[in-house]
């Protein structure tokens, strides 16, 4: 765990995939054309990272899991180094237990994105980014538009998107995680996805053979 | 008004179920087989007949895309569709994936088939973790179904789909980039030519195309490019996914009729703009990469590429960004400043540099802590930038500034004016 005051971390001094992450390997990289397997590193590091946060509950990538991807892919080191770091989604240093992920590109920013920031602020005390709460819970990133604008604001948690976000809502989510629950992911509002509140105004009269 | 009969997206709102079951209520993998025996070629004339137009931006006859590859190659041949939807506003395709999935598994069988491909790669952006899983659940279930995989559909035809995940950087919607990004490398662009038709993925002949342009596909084939092109203006056809963002009252996804009026698709489908159609300042109608309109071009003008391109803007990916009175429109300019310094790779100097560049000069227009004549300086560097790039993200860059200064130059002006008011020169107030 980072030391939430200094920013400094252990890396740690060696990494092995366990059974988990080889069931995932040999199924991703059967996707790629032999010899070709390169292709697979960026899928490789998500399971690198994902196995991090299985094994300690901080989802990141140490130098050793990148060089356990570089053996098992047959690349340089410094190849598999230059995807995670040009790449945004992985982490580089260790985060929280949640990792709270905040769109503030326009679209989100013209409908309160603001208001969103600052109530995960207050709620968890984290004043920059990149920073992770002193209780360890939560680690708060700006993120570049995630592509679901409709439902802006939005309020990323690890892989899932909160929608339709405000400062209420956000107590609310960050009460339950701290509790340990895991509130339905999608709109927040209660609307049927992308379709306009209260209801669509198209696909209103289609019928379909029966689905049974 | 489109009517919901001539709808090809019928799950868009995930109401109803979104795999195979559910697809095949929907229309989707009737008699795939009998699209096929077609042929290549009647396959592509039907396409180039339809009109279809790339629907991830460029507005490309994806028609005459296909029939660019190879008719007959040494090496293999890939279709790889991009589904990096990120272009701020933009959230279509990832309805599409989540809702809808097989009409682009089924798309990708009837694309590759035509082009000669062996194999599709859906690349997924990686925030998108639960719609690739909902991708992934589909063409797992069109495998085990044999729609997909040796003897496709049963026509003889032996067709790979696989997803893959990218993680998390806007260039690689890039078509070149994505291609570099599946290849296991930084998502930076390469030079063109030579084209992926002829040099892509792995060094192969490959097609990439957006997923909305893909998952219509099916459809067009089954109905025909006669019921297509009945829908829509003339080199504009069919219907389109709209995403209508921002400042309305009812923010939502909605197919519709390409060439609709704007403020018909916001008033019908987007509970109008917040405060009424008088509220209205601006809207970015493609996309943050085309150029904003004034509410004066916004009364009536239609949505479609032409039209859009006419005032000087464009559809782009026909995600619409209303902004009313209250918005600080250099504030929202200067914000997707930020985003494309963020998402530039650094390959080429005029973007590495002068996106930074701009977004610094854009927060001190913010302020007004400027000089009127740096308006001109900026809309200048704004010219050096676009079209000096190897690709687009320059110009992406470029436009959203050129758009504000052509229409908002006074209020850039009365921002700075307002600063020098308020911080007067020390040696002056002496």
């Amino acid at each position: 765990m980072a030391n939430a005051h200094t920013g400094a971390f252990e890396q740690p001094s060696s990494f092995a995939f366990d059974s988990e992450s080889e069931a995932e390997i040999a199924m991703l990289i059967a996707r790629y054309p032999a010899g070709k397997q390169a292709s697979a590193v960026i899928p490789l590091l998500y399971v690198v990272q994902r196995q991090m946060k299985r094994q300690t509950d901080s989802a990141w990538v140490p130098v050793k899991g990148m060089d356990a991807i570089a053996e098992r892919l047959g690349m340089a080191p410094i190849r598999v180094y230059e995807v995670a770091t040009f790449y945004f989604m992985f982490n580089m240093k260790p985060i929280g237990k949640y990792h709270l992920q905040l769109c503030t590109t326009t679209p989100c920013w013209l409908r309160g994105s603001d208001d969103v920031v600052a109530a995960c602020r207050k709620e968890t005390g984290i004043q920059g980014w990149g920073e992770t709460s002193a209780d360890g819970m939560f680690t708060m990133t700006e993120v570049e538009c995630v592509g679901a604008c409709v439902n802006a604001p939005i309020l990323q948690v690890d892989d899932d998107f909160y929608e339709d976000m405000d400062a209420e809502k956000v107590a609310q989510l960050l009460g339950a995680l701290r509790r340990g629950e895991r509130p339905p992911k999608g709109s927040m509002s209660g609307r049927q996805n992308s379709a306009a509140e209260g209801g669509p105004t198209t696909l209103t009269t289609l019928q379909f053979a029966p689905e049974a | 008004m489109l009517q919901d009969k001539d709808r090809i997206f019928t799950n868009l709102y995930g109401i109803h179920d979104p795999l195979l079951k559910g697809a095949r209520a929907r229309g989707d993998w009737d008699n795939t087989k009998s699209i096929l025996e077609r042929g290549r070629d009647a396959i592509i004339q039907e396409m180039k007949d339809s009109g279809l137009r790339g629907r991830g931006g460029a507005g490309f006859p994806t028609g005459l895309k296909w029939s660019f590859m190879p008719k007959q190659s040494d090496r293999p041949c890939y279709l790889v569709v991009n589904a990096d939807e990120s272009e701020p506003g933009t959230c279509k395709d990832r309805d599409i994936l989540r809702h809808d999935p097989h009409k682009l598994v089924e798309g990708c069988l009837i694309a590759g088939f035509a082009m000669g491909a062996c194999a599709a790669y859906i690349y997924v952006r990686g925030e998108f973790f639960n719609e690739g899983r909902m991708l992934q659940a589909a063409v797992d279930e069109a495998y085990a179904a044999g729609l997909i995989g040796k003897n496709a559909c049963g026509s003889g035809y032996d067709f790979n789909v696989f997803v893959h995940r990218g993680a998390g950087a806007y260039i690689c919607g890039e078509e070149t980039a994505l291609i570099e990004s599946l290849e296991g490398k930084k998502g930076m662009p390469r030079m063109k030519p030579p084209f992926p038709a002829g040099v892509g993925l792995y060094g192969c002949p490959s097609t990439v195309n957006n997923v909305e342009s893909i998952a219509v596909a099916p459809t067009i084939l089954r109905r025909g490019a006669a019921w297509f092109t009945s829908i829509g203006r003339p080199n504009n056809a069919g219907p389109k996914l709209f995403c209508i963002s921002g400042h309305v009252n009812k923010p939502c996804n909605v197919e519709e009729e390409l060439g609709i009026p704007m403020r018909e698709l916001i008033e019908k489908h987007a509970g109008g703009v917040r405060g009424g159609w008088d509220n209205l300042l601006a809207v970015i109608p493609g996309g943050a990469s085309v150029p904003m309109i004034p509410k004066s071009i916004c009364d009536d003008i239609p949505m479609d590429f032409d039209s859009l391109r006419g005032v000087r803007s464009g559809l782009g990916t026909a995600a619409v960004i209303v902004m009313d009175k209250s918005t600080d429109l250099i504030k929202a300019i200067a914000r997707l400043s930020k985003f494309y310094m963020h998402e530039s790779c650094g390959q080429c100097t005029p973007c590495r540099e002068g996106t930074g560049w701009m977004w610094r000069t854009m927060t001190r227009m913010v302020e007004g802590r400027a000089e009127a004549a740096e308006i001109d300086t900026l809309e200048q560097v704004t010219k050096q930038i676009e079209g000096h790039t190897i690709c687009a993200l320059g110009d992406a860059a470029a436009w959203p500034i050129q758009g504000l200064i052509r229409h908002f130059r006074p209020m850039m002006e009365e921002r700075i004016a307002a600063y020098k008011s308020r911080n007067v020169p020390r040696m002056a107030a002496e």
